[in-house]
């Protein structure tokens, strides 16, 4: 049996010592499996991190494939790490206990690969954490040459610049593609005995997708935006192409999942039928920058189904997607599901589903009608504000949708809302409260016999915040007053509602919304802002605990910077933004055009219905090449 | 059919609590693809009842579970199909059908052993291990009992079945069960008071051997009510209608 790198009184003292000991069911057997890989000389040892507590990390999809996809290859053992918690790190820094890997136990300064999932802003901080408690330099410039070459990945990583000096490569697009590729250039690397500096160089100038911070320049003007960015060697590419899995029913899936010890988020098999979405909502950057909208085959999902409730012996699987019911397949998918398993009580998740008379039908076949509650995203309270955003869906849709999930037995309803998009009126910000008041109102005025005591509508609010790459990065934000005005302003409306006793309303911290914003549309000059903030003790600013904002708004004030350039200042159309760099096939032309058409208050069609010329086409599969769709 | 399941916990994961010990025999079955019989109702859930809960970081080689089945292979094959879905660390070590009116082992439990070893570095050994009978013949144990309201002390003694040394650690019967419960950490922290020692929990590692039942006034392993399946139990057999599921 493996040694573990924490002591016996170290784990019988900390919350959830499981988080730390591997040894899950479908994890690689560390005796004889692992050890074989690992006595190979020429084996790569890849660490595969995602910057949260465990619980969090092991939810999450992309990981799970990569670290799959890895680990099938003979010369490449991929092992998981994950952030210890605050308990835990007090101790490691205590005693300078170097960050470990779960499989191996073994010091992370030992692998070849630190690759790190960046799913969402605020864990920076946490990916501070990560390389300090590893022991291998903050700063990728301070690292030595056998340190391993830290990789980030995901969808942060679409604008990286705020993480530049922290990272030596960043992989640009989806995991599946170009991996392999660069495992076998180190590997040559290797052979050769190279220096540090000439693989990251050469994985820049051959392999598509792959960006190397250190390798590019940047001057600004006296304003602070950009003025230049280059490459600092003619050989390596001006801009970085998002790498596409075009056929997602030919490649990596992990078809037995490890199954925790502990329960994690995410206690079930997650299904991801397609990756991209049609829809087009602007201020979506998840659906920009994973376009083109490619499904898998019904046949391939089936088989998937069956291996991994089969292996894992879990009795859930949810289906994932950004739009589950823009699934052609959706209908034989889920009948599938509930033909073979129902019976024997599995239950099927089936999130980010448009309610409507079809997944009312498969929902009430699969949960408990009285005691699930059903999840409505109109995104805005008034119809101009649903047509800024592009948000194909009307109030009567919204009000008949809930009229047939009344009449079917559900009484409690949630609503997902924005404030602060741009154009926003007050109007607008009361329609939220108006919105809920009608869906309450469709309750009420049902025949007795299908009312079974009061209706509960939960109305839930976060504060926009612009993303690169999506129709909306123009956009201004607000100061968290501001933010706060707004959400008490509704806040009161709602209370002014008639059936107020049956509304509630929730709404986002606006601090940390003004901290992502900052983060998301940020520059290489936030690189010494994050690092001071680490240093002023920001870890886990995604837990409301945890978070700090004086701390931030001082690193920002030392560094100069005055956040408002980066949230509430007015961006002129032909700004070079930080993340131009990066082609996802989108065209900033278009996503111009989609700003402008907001303005005009002028929605544009999904792709199924007609082809607005996003640029995706160009990746040669997906939406845009399915038989009734004109590429323009 | 009802069937009484013995097993160990061992190496890593004694630091997995028992709400997880639980999902991961949940997932166990339905790996194992074994006929396990669910509760009626909305919400159906596996029929399945754990004898004494272990703490984190402790270890054992007498755990039991009682587990309903609509039907049921062999004693043998039972077991080595669970075997064959298991982690490192949890072993199947019995499989034996028990009457269906028996009442399920978590309220049946009444005594468990213990063997309670040193951890390196934090008491001297012998210290212990030669005191054990002066410390299990005193007329009273008391131990500070807090709870969220009270302190109050209590006597342990009669909880303390027996006490002796063994192998270099101490071995010990105590009373077990959701009606009477005594701990061998509570032990261990009234043996270091009787020796004047601070108590220290990180000083001593804990293994469960053995879980007992009453029977006629004897304490006998809970599996002991049970016999091994020799001949497949069709689902027929069971008598309680849930054949019709498997046609």
């Amino acid at each position: 049996m493996k040694d573990l790198a924490l002591r016996e009184e170290t784990l019988l003292t900390i919350e959830k010592p499981v988080r730390y000991i591997g040894g899950e069911v479908n994890s690689v057997e560390y005796e004889p499996d692992f050890l074989k890989k690992l006595r190979r000389e020429d084996t790569i040892r890849f660490a595969m991190c995602f910057p949260d507590v465990y619980e969090i990390g092991m939810s999450h999809l992309g990981m799970k494939i990569i670290y799959d996809m890895m680990n099938r290859r003979e010369d490449i053992l991929c092992e998981r790490v994950f952030s210890p918690w605050m308990d835990l790190d007090q101790e490691m820094r205590r005693d300078r206990i170097p960050l470990f890997a779960l499989e191996s136990q073994d010091p992370v300064f030992l692998f070849d690969f630190l690759a790190i999932t960046i799913q969402y802003e605020m864990c920076y901080t946490n990916i501070l954490q990560i390389l300090d408690l590893s022991q291998i330099g903050i700063y990728a410039r301070d690292r030595r040459e056998d340190a391993p070459i830290v990789i980030g990945g995901g969808p942060c990583t679409y604008n990286p610049e705020p993480l530049a000096d922290f990272f030596d490569i960043f992989y640009i697009g989806e995991g599946e593609t170009v991996y392999y590729d660069l495992m076998d250039l180190y590997k040559e690397h290797k052979k050769s005995g190279g220096s540090r500096a000439d693989f990251l160089h050469k994985a820049a100038a051959t392999i598509p997708g792959i960006y190397v911070p250190s390798l590019y320049e940047t001057t600004y003007h006296e304003d602070g935006t950009i003025d230049t960015f280059e490459p600092i060697y003619p050989d390596v590419p001006r801009t970085i192409l998002k790498q596409v899995q075009v056929d997602l029913s030919h490649t990596f899936y992990q078809d037995k999942p490890l199954v925790p010890f502990l329960k994690v988020t995410q206690d079930r098999c997650v299904l991801e039928i397609q990756r991209g979405c049609t829809r087009g909502c602007r201020f979506c950057q998840a659906g920009m920058i994973y376009r083109p909208n490619r499904e898998r085959d019904l046949d391939y999902l089936e088989k998937l189904a069956d291996t991994m409730l089969d292996a894992t012996g879990n009795d859930e699987i949810s289906l994932s997607s950004l739009s589950s019911s823009d699934f052609r397949k959706l209908p034989e998918l889920c009948n599938y599901l509930i033909d073979n398993y129902r019976s024997k009580n599995i239950n099927i998740g089936l999130p980010s589903l448009r309610i409507d008379a079809f997944s009312l039908d498969v929902m009430s076949k699969v949960q408990d009608v009285r005691k699930s509650s059903l999840t409505f995203a109109p995104e805005a309270g008034t119809q101009r504000m649903r047509d800024v955003i592009n948000k194909g869906l009307t109030r009567e849709v919204i009000l008949q949708g809930a009229r047939e999930a009344f009449m079917g037995g559900w009484n409690k309803v949630k609503l997902y809302f924005m404030m602060g998009l741009p154009t926003e009126r007050e109007e607008d910000m009361k329609g939220i409260a108006h919105l809920c008041e009608d869906v309450a109102m469709t309750y009420y005025k049902l025949d007795k016999e299908y009312r079974k005591g009061k209706v509960s509508v939960g109305a839930s609010c976060s504060f926009f915040v612009p993303k690169p790459f999506t129709p909306f990065q123009w956009a201004q934000m607000c100061d968290p007053e501001e933010y706060q005005r707004r959400a008490h302003l509704v806040n009161d409306e709602f209370k002014a509602q008639h059936n107020h006793r049956s509304l509630s309303f929730k709404w986002h911290d606006a601090k940390t919304t003004v901290l992502e914003g900052i983060l998301a549309r940020g520059d290489r000059r936030l690189c010494k802002v994050i690092y001071d903030a680490y240093h002023k003790g920001c870890l886990y600013d995604a837990w409301t605990e945890y978070f700090h904002y004086d701390r931030w708004l001082e690193s920002l004030e030392e560094n100069h910077l005055d956040y408002h350039f980066y949230t509430s200042r007015e961006r002129s159309l032909d700004e070079v933004f930080p993340w131009d760099f990066i082609d996802i096939g989108v065209t900033k032309n278009f996503l111009k055009r989609e700003w402008n058409r907001a303005m005009e208050e002028k929605t544009t069609p999904n792709c199924h219905e007609k082809c607005s010329g996003c640029g995706a086409a160009r990746f040669g599969g997906g939406v845009c090449y399915e038989s009734k769709n004109q590429v323009v | 059919m009802k069937a009484r399941i013995k097993w160990s916990k061992t190496g890593i994961l004694k630091f997995i609590g028992h709400l997880d010990v639980q999902r991961y025999f949940h997932k166990a079955m339905l790996r194992a693809g074994l006929p396990v019989s669910f509760s009626k109702g909305l919400s159906p859930h596996q029929i399945m009842s754990f004898a004494a809960p272990l703490g984190i970081g402790m270890t054992s080689q007498g755990e039991y579970v009682d587990v309903s089945f609509d039907w049921s292979y062999t004693s043998r094959e039972m077991m080595d199909r669970l075997n064959a879905v298991m982690k490192e660390g949890i072993s199947i070590l019995e499989f034996k059908q028990i009457e269906e009116k028996e009442k399920n082992c978590m309220s049946v439990t009444a005594a468990a052993d213990y063997l309670v070893t040193f951890r390196g570095g934090h008491y001297f050994e012998e210290a212990f291990t030669k005191r054990c009978e002066p410390f299990f013949f005193q007329e009273e144990i008391p131990i500070l009992k807090k709870t969220k309201r009270s302190e109050k002390i209590v006597d342990i003694s009669p909880m303390i079945l027996a006490i002796h040394s063994q192998d270099d650690g101490i071995f010990m019967k105590l009373v077990t069960g959701s009606a009477q419960n005594l701990k061998p950490h509570t032990v261990m922290e009234a043996f270091c008071n009787y020796l004047g020692y601070d108590y220290d929990p990180l000083g001593f590692q804990y293994h469960r051997l053995e879980t007992y039942l009453e029977k006629e006034g004897r304490l006998l392993p809970l599996g002991s009510v049970g016999w091994d399946i020799t001949e497949e139990i069709k689902p027929s057999d069971t008598g309680k209608g849930e054949a019709a599921k498997y046609e």
